[in-house]
């Protein structure tokens, strides 16, 4: 970042490089729309890059990258800008695809085992689903412990809470995920 | 260390984030509780299941789009630079201020203008010899002159 600051735009394109799929992977898992996803975290890097000569490193750059990011992932959320995609349940089944975009498909078709892959995919939207019905605040904690990876001390800077009430935050989302998805962690403790 | 303690903790004992002291204690307490043993489990049966859901990958069209994004960004100035004038403005100013140093070279100079109704005037000295006002002043009074006048008035 302190080269991006000192003007250096292949330092900026490495860096762009490195966070997208981060990024774009935690705003898609906030307001579940990849489009929207895509949007806010163009937006992201764009606010990366004005601030870029007042950027000071007093904390990691992962911290500020996703506080900024967590602001308007929790906007876009609240202002109810962006309408999340719900599947019908009449509609045709969906898979991901290679690359992770939910495009329609015939299963029978292309799935040699329709059974097992239904049993896949249904496990995949119940914990989707799981975590959409968190509080904005309580999924964002989620995202960031547990594909970011962020320490707890990161994840507190970047909700701007005390570390003791990001842990009582992330143990109240840990228990409702916990009985959301009992059925399956049944299976899942056999 | 009771139950109701472990519950900050007992995530960051499944994620093995506790500090030794912390995580030699909490070993301790699941050896005697089987209700914290079972969510321990099923936190990370939890935990399991979140590493379940596949990542996206941004379309390709993403990095140039945000390459677009800064590319349109305006040049930043220091604070100075806005009491610069615009190029144009700069450019206008500088033809202006030579025009008018060219126009002050080349032009020829040409005499002040005197009204032409004043020059007889000027010029008939007659006039003043001969006015009225001037011819009428009593002689100037001599200095040596004046006790004498005090003596007569006397």
């Amino acid at each position: 970042m302190l080269d991006v600051k000192a003007g250096d735009e292949q330092s900026f394109a490495l860096l762009l490089h490195r966070y997208r799929t981060p990024l774009v992977n935690f705003l898609y898992r906030m307001v579940r729309n990849r489009e929207q996803a895509e949007d806010l975290a163009q937006e992201v890097f764009l606010r990366v890059y004005r601030a870029r000569e007042d950027y000071v490193p007093s904390a990691k750059f992962t911290t500020w990258l996703f506080r900024i990011a967590t602001n308007l992932a929790l906007n876009s959320v609240r202002d109810n800008r962006y309408q999340r995609m719900e599947i019908s349940l009449d509609a045709p089944v969906t898979v991901d695809a290679e690359d992770g975009e939910e495009k329609a498909l015939d299963v029978a078709e292309k799935h040699p085992n329709i059974e097992q892959h239904l049993v896949e995919e249904t496990r995949k939207k119940m914990i989707r689903h799981a975590i959409e019905k968190l509080p904005e605040k309580q999924r964002a904690a989620v995202l960031l412990h547990k594909y970011q990876e962020l320490d707890y001390g990161e994840i507190a800077k970047i909700l701007q809470c005390s570390e003791s009430a990001l842990k009582s935050l992330l143990f109240r989302a840990y228990e409702t995920l916990r009985v959301e998805l009992a059925p399956l962690v049944a299976q899942h403790g056999k | 260390m009771s139950c109701a303690r472990m519950e900050n903790k007992i995530l960051g004992y499944v994620d093995g984030r506790l500090k030794e002291g912390e995580r030699l204690e909490m070993e301790k307490h699941l050896e005697t509780c089987a209700a914290c043993r079972l969510r321990v489990n099923e936190f990370r049966a939890v935990t399991g299941l979140l590493d379940e859901l596949p990542l996206i990958e941004p379309s390709t069209a993403f990095d140039a789009r945000v390459h677009a994004l800064v590319a349109a960004e305006p040049v930043k100035q220091s604070w100075w630079a806005a009491f610069l004038p615009s190029p144009r403005v700069a450019f206008a100013a500088s033809m202006l201020l030579l025009m008018t140093v060219l126009v002050g070279k080349y032009s020829t100079p040409t005499q002040p203008q005197i009204a032409q109704d004043d020059i007889p005037v000027l010029e008939n000295y007659d006039v003043l010899s001969n006015f009225d006002v001037l011819t009428e002043l009593p002689p100037p009074v001599q200095a040596d002159e004046a006790p004498d006048a005090n003596v007569q008035m006397n």
